[in-house]
C-alpha cells in the first residue's frame, strides 16, 4: 500500500506520518509538495498537522487552494483514501470534502494532552483494528479543534454514523457532540483532531494510534 | 479602462456560533467597570484595492473572494462597502 504525505509550508507533522508508514510499518511512502499535482500512484493521501500558512485567516484556508488540493480531491472522488490529521482534518472541511469546521477551542487555550477517545464504529479501514466501544487514549496539540456544524449537518453525520472518534468526557475542546473525528458518507474521507501518528512507536509510551494504520493495510478495497 | 476601487470588508461570526473570545473580552469590559456591556463578537476586517471595468464588476468580484476564501459560510456571515479610490501613495 502506498502512502503519500503531503507537505505545505508550515506542516509539522509530516515526518512523524512517514515515519509510521514507511520505517515502523514499511510501507512506500512519499512527501508530496502542495504544488505538485500528480498523485496517481497513492493509495493513501495523508494531509498531515501543523500550521500551513501560518493558520493565517482561518486554519487551512489557505492550504485548501494550493494545486495538490484539486489533485487530493480527485482522488477522493475515485474512491481512494484519503486521512486529515489535526490541520489536515481543518483542510480537509475548508476544501469541502468533510462537513462542518473547527474553530477556536472552547476555553480559548491550546490544549497539548493525551485523552481518551471513544471508537464509536468498526466497520470501515479506519478503525477496524479496535473494538467498538473501545476507549483508546491519543494526544490532541490544537488551538482551533472544536468540531462545529449546523444542527442539520450534525443530524445527518449522525444518521449516518459518520462519527468515528468521540471525545470521552472530559470533552476539553468543546467539539459539539464532542467529535473528535469524522468521515464522509462513502467512508473513504476521514478527519480526526488526535495525533495518531504520534502514538504509534513504543518508545513514545502508547501504540493506541497504530491500529488506525494497520486497518488501513488490511482495508484495501473493504469500502464499495 | 479600467478603475481602481477600495473594499472594506467586515467578517463576522454568524449568531448562532459561540465567540469564547468575544465572551472573555466582555468579562474583561464587565471586570473594568463597564457593566452595561451587553454583547462582545469578535469579527476581521479585511481591506482590499483591486481594479475592475466598473464597481458592478467590482462588487461581483469581492463577493466571490469572499465567499470563496475570505469567510467560511460554515460559521461567518460578511458584508462590505466599496469606494472608487485614489493612490494615495500609503504604505503596504
Amino acid at each position: 500500500m502506498k502512502f503519500g504525505v503531503v507537505v505545505f509550508p508550515g506542516s509539522n507533522c509530516d515526518r512523524d506520518v512517514a515515519y509510521v508508514t514507511r520505517d515502523l510499518l514499511q510501507q512506500p511512502t512519499r512527501m508530496v509538495w502542495h504544488e505538485s499535482t500528480d498523485i496517481s500512484d497513492l493509495d493513501v493521501v495523508v494531509i498531515p498537522g501543523g500550521f500551513s500558512y501560518g493558520d493565517y485567516l482561518r486554519c487551512g484556508a489557505i492550504a485548501r487552494f494550493s494545486p495538490i488540493m484539486r489533485s487530493v480531491v480527485e482522488h477522493a472522488r475515485q474512491g481512494k483514501f484519503v486521512l486529515g490529521i489535526c490541520n489536515g482534518f481543518q483542510i480537509l472541511t475548508e476544501v469541502g470534502l468533510l462537513p462542518g469546521t473547527l474553530v477556536r477551542n472552547r476555553d480559548l487555550h491550546f490544549i497539548c494532552a493525551r485523552v481518551p477517545v471513544k471508537v464509536e464504529r468498526t466497520d470501515l479501514p479506519w478503525t477496524q483494528a479496535y473494538v467498538t466501544g473501545q476507549i483508546i487514549t491519543l494526544p490532541i496539540a490544537h488551538g482551533e479543534g472544536r468540531y462545529y456544524a449546523s444542527l442539520d449537518i450534525l443530524k445527518q453525520l449522525e444518521d449516518h454514523n459518520q462519527v468515528l472518534f468521540r471525545y470521552e468526557a472530559p470533552n476539553l475542546n468543546g467539539s459539539t457532540n464532542s467529535i473528535a473525528g469524522i468521515c464522509n458518507q462513502q467512508g473513504n474521507v476521514f478527519g480526526m483532531m488526535p495525533h495518531p501518528e504520534r502514538a504509534s512507536d513504543p518508545m513514545l509510551g502508547s501504540t493506541d494510534g497504530m491500529g488506525l494504520f494497520k486497518g488501513l493495510l488490511e482495508g484495501v478495497g473493504a469500502i464499495a | 479602462m479600467l478603475r481602481k476601487y477600495q473594499a472594506r470588508i467586515y467578517v463576522t461570526l454568524r449568531p448562532s456560533v459561540l465567540d469564547p473570545a468575544g465572551t472573555a473580552v466582555q468579562s474583561g469590559l464587565q471586570h473594568m467597570g463597564y457593566e452595561t456591556v451587553e454583547q462582545v463578537r469578535i469579527g476581521k476586517y479585511v481591506e482590499l484595492v483591486l481594479s475592475a471595468a466598473d464597481e458592478d464588476k467590482a462588487r461581483e468580484q469581492v463577493d466571490r473572494i469572499c465567499d470563496r476564501l475570505l469567510a467560511n459560510p460554515v460559521i461567518e456571515n460578511y458584508r462590505f462597502d466599496l469606494t472608487e479610490s485614489v493612490d494615495t501613495g500609503v504604505a503596504r
